[in-house]
């Protein structure tokens, strides 16, 4: 992550925006801006460190209240604007958030409806036919990822130091597993799922893509045109297809392919 | 019949086990459990971490019926790590609910009821179960066109992480006073953000927020319900039967934007503070 107000998702955001104003009315961590990828209409959305933040533990990037609802509101709004559309806007969301808040204001106020408002929104969007594309750009952690990017149709991560897919950060996974954070960095070697980095993520089966291109590489004209080519071929390769079929029992989730082969032999009795 | 006979006769639905819950809210004819325990499906996952794994993965599926109508139990062990969601048992109810989805769409609808007793993502198989859950809130709402998507929560372990947020997509939430739901754990919270953030033995502060009773005070959650089956059952029966509707708790944007406004961000927030702001802009009261 780069310094002070800025992230990867910001940088990638502006990158392959052409650096485009983002839209009025959404709070400074919700930057949303419709321009195009390949020569269709799409919305790009991502939430970026706002160090004024209202709510002082949503600063840093995380999904918070008022990222939540956000959201929700651009992903209702692009819904709602191509209801009658032939060509559904595409939906790109830029993904680094390095966690959801955390916060007592926040549980008390519903943090988790707030999420909740927000993962239906992509879903919703999706159902309705908007091709969505998610771009890992740096951190894809929990409830953020839940929230922000995790309901694309397809998938397309960066690689390298800073591409982090996972469920909690070391130290509350290390408290709430009692182990020691060291413990929980050697088990995160060995047992896929518990890994952070990218590589251990694409063998899931959860990628559409994985690029060879660094996270700091947002200024780098060829790097950010290959990246605009993945986005593009991603939604080429979404169709018509409105569900996450593409990604389930792929890769070393084969448990999850043998449960549901079996769940629908049994169904119906 | 005394009060003192009613509490005597009462059953507690907390203290039950994941598949006795599904046994008792089912109609006695025709229940069905699919892959229980005998099929052997467990965790891939725990093995390799020296955690004895458990032969339903702590997730049972049930099929049946409630009154006329056909509906699908998928319930969460709390007894077995904590009620966390691993690759099996976030297949087991992703994968119920597809097949749920795949008959509604086919004319032949069939009611899911979560029962919610969950930490969220087993971190012993972490990316498994996040994207399980992934999968999981895709279904819910794409369900919900179709009828309603029933949650319960009831204790002893609460609903908490990503299926907190399953929770918040359910048509109808039916809780407990002992049920707790948040997005984050307080033990998170309190790892994450410091003891004067939140301190996580502080009980009567965490169910002053997160509890049943909070919840559906700021119209979080539908029904208040008592620990006692006949009850449950009950509400449950009546709540099978609704038409699909729009859900305000997650549509209602601007509602919930209203409400923000109006919250002081620094100042510590009470069960008192939360309770007004939602009756002033959300009409909860």
């Amino acid at each position: 992550m780069s310094t002070h107000n800025d992230s990867y998702g910001a940088a990638w955001l502006a990158a392959l925006t052409d650096h485009a104003e983002p839209l009025a009315g959404y709070p400074a961590s919700v930057r949303v801006i419709d321009a195009e990828l390949g020569h269709r209409a799409a919305r790009y959305i991502a939430v970026v460190p706002d160090s004024q933040a209202r709510f002082p533990r949503a600063r840093a990037g995380e999904v918070g209240l008022a990222e939540g609802w956000a959201l929700a509101r651009a992903l209702h709004d692009a819904v709602e604007a191509d209801e009658s559309a032939a060509h559904k806007r595409v939906i790109v969301a830029v993904v680094d958030v390095p966690s959801q808040a955390y916060g007592r204001t926040e549980e008390a106020y519903g943090l988790h409806q707030a999420l909740a408002a927000a993962a239906e929104g992509t879903i919703r969007a999706r159902r309705a036919g908007h091709p969505v594309v998610t771009l890992i750009a740096g951190k894809a952690m929990s409830g953020g990822f839940l929230a922000h990017g995790y309901q694309a149709n397809r998938l397309v991560a960066l690689s390298g130091e800073g591409v982090q897919v996972h469920a909690m950060g070391k130290q509350a996974a290390a408290r709430i597993t009692q182990r020691s954070v060291e413990g929980v960095e050697q088990l995160a070697r060995e047992i896929t799922p518990m890994a952070y980095d990218i590589d251990s993520y694409e063998r899931l089966g959860l990628l559409h893509a994985r690029l060879d291109i660094a996270p700091t590489a947002s200024d780098d004209a060829k790097a950010v045109e290959r990246v605009r080519q993945a986005l593009a071929d991603a939604v080429a390769d979404i169709g018509d297809t409105r569900d996450l079929s593409a990604r389930i029992g792929q890769g070393e989730r084969t448990a999850t392919a043998a449960v549901r082969q079996r769940l629908a032999e049994v169904w119906a009795g | 019949m005394t009060d003192v006979a009613a509490l005597l006769q009462r059953q507690s639905f907390v203290e039950l086990p994941a598949r006795s819950r599904c046994q008792h809210l089912l109609d006695d004819a025709d229940q069905r459990e699919l892959l229980g325990p005998f099929e052997r499906l467990t965790s891939p996952w725990l093995p390799k971490q020296n955690i004895v794994t458990q032969s339903d993965d702590g997730v049972v599926i049930m099929r049946g019926t409630l009154g006329d109508t056909k509906v699908v139990i998928a319930a969460v062990e709390p007894a077995f790590q904590g009620g966390s969601m691993g690759e099996v048992g976030g297949a087991k109810i992703a994968g119920a609910l597809a097949c749920a989805l795949a008959d509604a769409e086919n004319g032949d609808p069939v009611v899911p009821i979560l029962l919610l007793e969950t930490g969220g993502v087993r971190l012993q198989e972490a990316n498994c179960g996040l994207a399980a859950i992934a999968e999981i809130h895709d279904m819910i709402v794409a369900l919900r066109e179709h009828g309603p998507v029933i949650g319960v929560i009831t204790g002893p372990v609460g609903c908490f992480g990503g299926m907190s947020i399953a929770a918040g997509l359910c048509s109808e939430l039916i809780v407990t006073r002992e049920a707790r739901l948040g997005l984050n754990g307080p033990q998170v919270i309190e790892q994450e953000a410091g003891v004067d953030e939140f301190d996580s033995r502080d009980r009567p502060m965490i169910w002053s927020l997160l509890g049943g009773e909070q919840r559906v005070a700021t119209g979080l959650a539908e029904a208040l319900v008592g620990d006692d089956v006949a009850a449950i059952r009950d509400l449950l029966a009546r709540h099978v039967t609704a038409s699909p509707k729009p859900l305000a708790r997650t549509t209602d944007i601007a509602r919930f934007e209203a409400l923000l406004e109006t919250v002081a961000p620094t100042e510590r927030a009470t069960a008192r503070t939360t309770r007004d702001a939602f009756a002033q802009t959300t009409g909860a009261a």
